[in-house]
């Protein structure tokens, strides 16, 4: 027996065991909340409108993300933006995932959520701060939307502001469209837009 | 941007080698509780922890200071008795998670005997993939130092499994003792890190 087939053999006395290290991942993350480390707790979800990565802060939910953001990307943009203590730990976003699914489902039409606006500042914040004053089932031009956070002109920075919401869905820039009447873009994509609007129309 | 990794990605990528240093120094029972430590230690200080620093050697610094509270935790709780040497007969029952029978047994159960200084030297090397520089920063003491006690360790191991020389009929008997194990999968990946 030679060193690398004893090195070889070691390795193999303590194999890999991913059902244990789950467990003890899950305790970790117990132990990081109890202690005030865990700085940011995120899960994903499924949803009608594809996975959707949820992330909070001890303060609230601080983003949610559509898969075509890459959800490695924003989870290093929150390691960077906010802390690199990060775990996926379901716990702390046990009641967004709950609220999302009743949404979901046509069961709710207002989140009830602690929110992190810390990833939205100025007058991007000004406009999304007032996205969840177009009611649920409507919908709400980029120029009205300018008007309610009171800059009538900034049409443009309102477009914006929806493109880099940290919490679409919850933060609902989804009901915001064009003066015309079509729907204009949106981060997750027009099919997720579509989706939303359609779920909301019909509930 | 610091580019920094989520901290999960670090338990993601170093959980399970640090999860087998921990078992090979501590053995199964005691394994848990240090990782945890670990962790949850190296959580804490992750956000001043330099951007270039070698996470993995990190880690083991880490585990290896947790394993010795861990220890010294042991022999407060311990009855007077317990003040044996650790090569005393060990207690029969396998703890869960533990390892498999026949040669990996064999194996585990011959480094739980190894003098601490060299089961550690060969726990950070070979399961922990650190160089012997590094392995040295950890155990304090030279690099030389630090060879040696794997070496040491290495061929204690090998005289307690058959010794050398005794070959193919070692190895056969090994093999076959450690049949059944073989079947268990997610073995290759780690593999490739005793390579280094």
């Amino acid at each position: 027996m030679s060193s690398s087939d004893l090195a070889r053999d070691l390795i193999r006395a303590f194999p890999d065991d991913p059902g244990h290290l789950a467990r003890l991942h899950g305790q970790l993350a117990a132990a990081a909340q109890r202690d005030g480390i865990l700085d940011v707790a995120y899960r994903t979800i499924d949803s009608p409108v594809g996975p959707l990565l949820l992330a909070a802060t001890e303060q609230g939910l601080v983003r949610v993300a559509y898969a075509s953001e890459g959800h490695d990307a924003v989870l290093q943009a929150l390691a960077d933006k906010v802390s690199p203590r990060i775990l996926s730990a379901p716990g702390r976003l046990e009641a967004a995932a709950r609220e999302l699914g009743e949404y979901f489902a046509g069961d709710r039409r207002a989140f009830d959520l602690p929110l992190d606006w810390r990833l939205s500042a100025g007058f991007r914040r000004a406009v999304l701060s007032h996205l969840p004053d177009i009611g649920y089932g409507r919908t709400a031009s980029y120029s009205a939307v300018a008007q309610l956070a009171g800059s009538p002109r900034a049409v443009r920075a309102v477009g914006t502001a929806c493109a880099t919401n940290p919490l679409p869905v919850i933060v609902p820039c989804h009901r915001v469209v064009r003066a015309d009447g079509s729907m204009g873009r949106y981060l997750g994509g027009t099919e997720a837009k579509r989706t939303l609007l359609t779920l909301e129309a019909a509930a | 941007m610091t580019g920094k990794l989520p901290f999960d990605s670090v338990v993601a990528e170093h959980g399970s080698t640090v999860l087998r240093v921990c078992r090979a120094v501590l053995g199964p029972a005691d394994a848990d509780d240090a990782w945890s430590e670990t962790f949850l230690a190296a959580m804490r200080a992750y956000p001043d922890l330099p951007a270039d620093a070698n996470v993995e050697a990190w880690l083991v610094t880490i585990a290896h200071r947790k394993a010795i509270d861990v220890t010294r935790a042991d022999a407060r709780r311990a009855v007077p008795v317990a003040e044996t040497p650790d090569t005393a007969p060990q207690i029969a029952s396998a703890p869960a998670g533990g390892a498999d029978p026949g040669l990996d047994d064999d194996l585990t159960d011959a480094l739980k005997h190894l003098p601490a200084k060299q089961k550690q030297a060969v726990a950070y090397h070979y399961l922990g993939g650190l160089p012997y520089s590094e392995v040295a920063d950890v155990l304090g003491g030279s690099t030389d130092a630090a060879r040696r006690a794997a070496a040491d360790g290495i061929a204690a191991l090998r005289r307690t499994l058959g010794g050398p020389g005794s070959g193919p009929a070692a190895e056969t008997s090994a093999t076959g003792a450690a049949g059944p194990a073989r079947t268990r999968t997610s073995r290759s990946t780690s593999t490739e890190r005793s390579a280094r």
